[in-house]
């Protein structure tokens, strides 16, 4: 059987998909993890497409009655900057209410870490172990640091504010817990829990896994191997942990 | 017969780049001139302009995602075929998320009533 067929114009059988070279300029792992990544924001995009479907069958607040007049009930979705509006001591503090600024100190030090990662990043590329070392320190120290202020703001959504508590059937309730919540519906601190934890769950993994490239940097393994690749594969993981919570901060927090 | 086993003999560290450095310490500065202008929109724009809000907050966003995963993630410098793996794709989540929020809405109309 004779074959006639030649699909490339270069010499027969060599074409770039043809194997032995990176196509897409990059290595396997690289590649690898950003197909990952683009799965990812799949899931997370499911997740946040969901909630803009509930969200926008909800009815919202009237702000043509003056937003001051705004108070919690479950037949509207709240406003998000009345709902988040504490900070840790703000027992002790001059002012009643600190809208969003909690929020706005967490996109901070995640963008900064994201910052610190890149320049592990940079760092690798020259080989300088010790600088690789200390970037990628900072930058665990931002993930653990972004963690502990999620804690921090799930309970004291599920404590409840000592102001605003709704009124329901003659109670007061305050918080929130599987059934019920002070702000809203039930809905709104159900997404609120599943997208903030399914996004903290990805800081926590990630926190790990800087942890585990930081100790094989400390340990000599890319020294050994010529390269820091793996501090740039991690570092893609990082930044899109970053990505998402800048959507996730815009569409809870900001609209 | 002394061994040996300092690594640092045998690669050579170079020093930093200072131009890429400041690069990335730029793209930092101007993320965060976004997120305070996004604050500012926040609490300066009245809740009746609602819907200019939200169009200002998704375009910021939007900025701030490209600075991220071009500049951060590298993706601006990849190859061509890299770059549109990863955002042709994307096309998808955009229309999904535009459809199901009218989704939504007409789900509110049909329960609530117009």
């Amino acid at each position: 059987m004779a074959s006639t067929s030649t699909t490339s114009v270069q010499a027969p059988g060599r074409s770039v998909w043809d194997g032995g070279v990176s196509p897409m300029g990059a290595s396997y792992g690289k590649l690898m993890m950003w197909f990952f990544l683009l799965s990812d924001a799949f899931t997370f995009s499911a997740l946040l497409i969901t909630y803009g479907l509930v969200r926008s069958s909800h009815p919202a607040f009237d702000v043509t009655q003056g937003v001051d007049t705004f108070v919690f009930s479950p037949e509207y979705w709240p406003i998000p900057e009345k709902v988040f509006d504490s900070i840790p001591f703000m027992e002790y503090m001059p002012f009643e209410t600190a809208p969003l600024i909690f929020v706005g100190l967490m996109t901070f030090i995640l963008i900064m870490s994201s910052v610190t990662m890149v320049l592990a990043v940079e760092a690798g590329h020259r080989m300088d172990r010790v600088a690789v070392e200390k970037w990628m320190l900072w930058t665990i120290l931002g993930g653990i640091t972004f963690l502990s202020c999620q804690a921090w703001e799930w309970t004291h959504f599920i404590h409840g504010a000592h102001h605003g508590s709704a009124v329901a059937e003659g109670t007061t309730f305050f918080g929130a817990n599987l059934a019920q919540n002070q702000y809203g519906p039930p809905d709104f601190a159900a997404f609120f829990f599943f997208i903030t934890g399914f996004h903290g769950f990805h800081v926590f993994s990630g926190v790990c896994l800087n942890f585990l490239i930081y100790y094989n940097t400390v340990m000599g393994v890319y020294q050994r191997r010529g390269h820091y690749e793996m501090v740039e594969k991690v570092g893609l993981y990082w930044h899109f942990v970053d990505l998402v919570w800048v959507f996730v901060f815009t569409f809870f927090y900001l609209v | 017969m002394a061994h040996h086993h300092d690594e640092s003999t045998h690669i050579t560290v170079l020093p930093p780049d200072k131009e890429k450095i400041k690069k990335l310490w730029t793209v930092a500065g101007i993320l965060g001139l976004i997120t305070a202008f996004e604050f500012a929109i926040a609490f300066m724009v009245p809740h009746e302009y609602q819907q200019l809000r939200v169009w200002v907050f998704i375009a910021m966003t939007i900025v701030k995602a490209a600075y991220i995963v071009g500049e951060f993630m590298h993706l601006r410098h990849e190859a061509k075929v890299l770059i549109w793996s990863i955002l042709i794709p994307l096309i998808f989540v955009v229309w999904m998320l535009v459809a199901f929020v009218y989704e939504g809405m007409a789900i509110s109309d049909i329960r609530f009533g117009s």
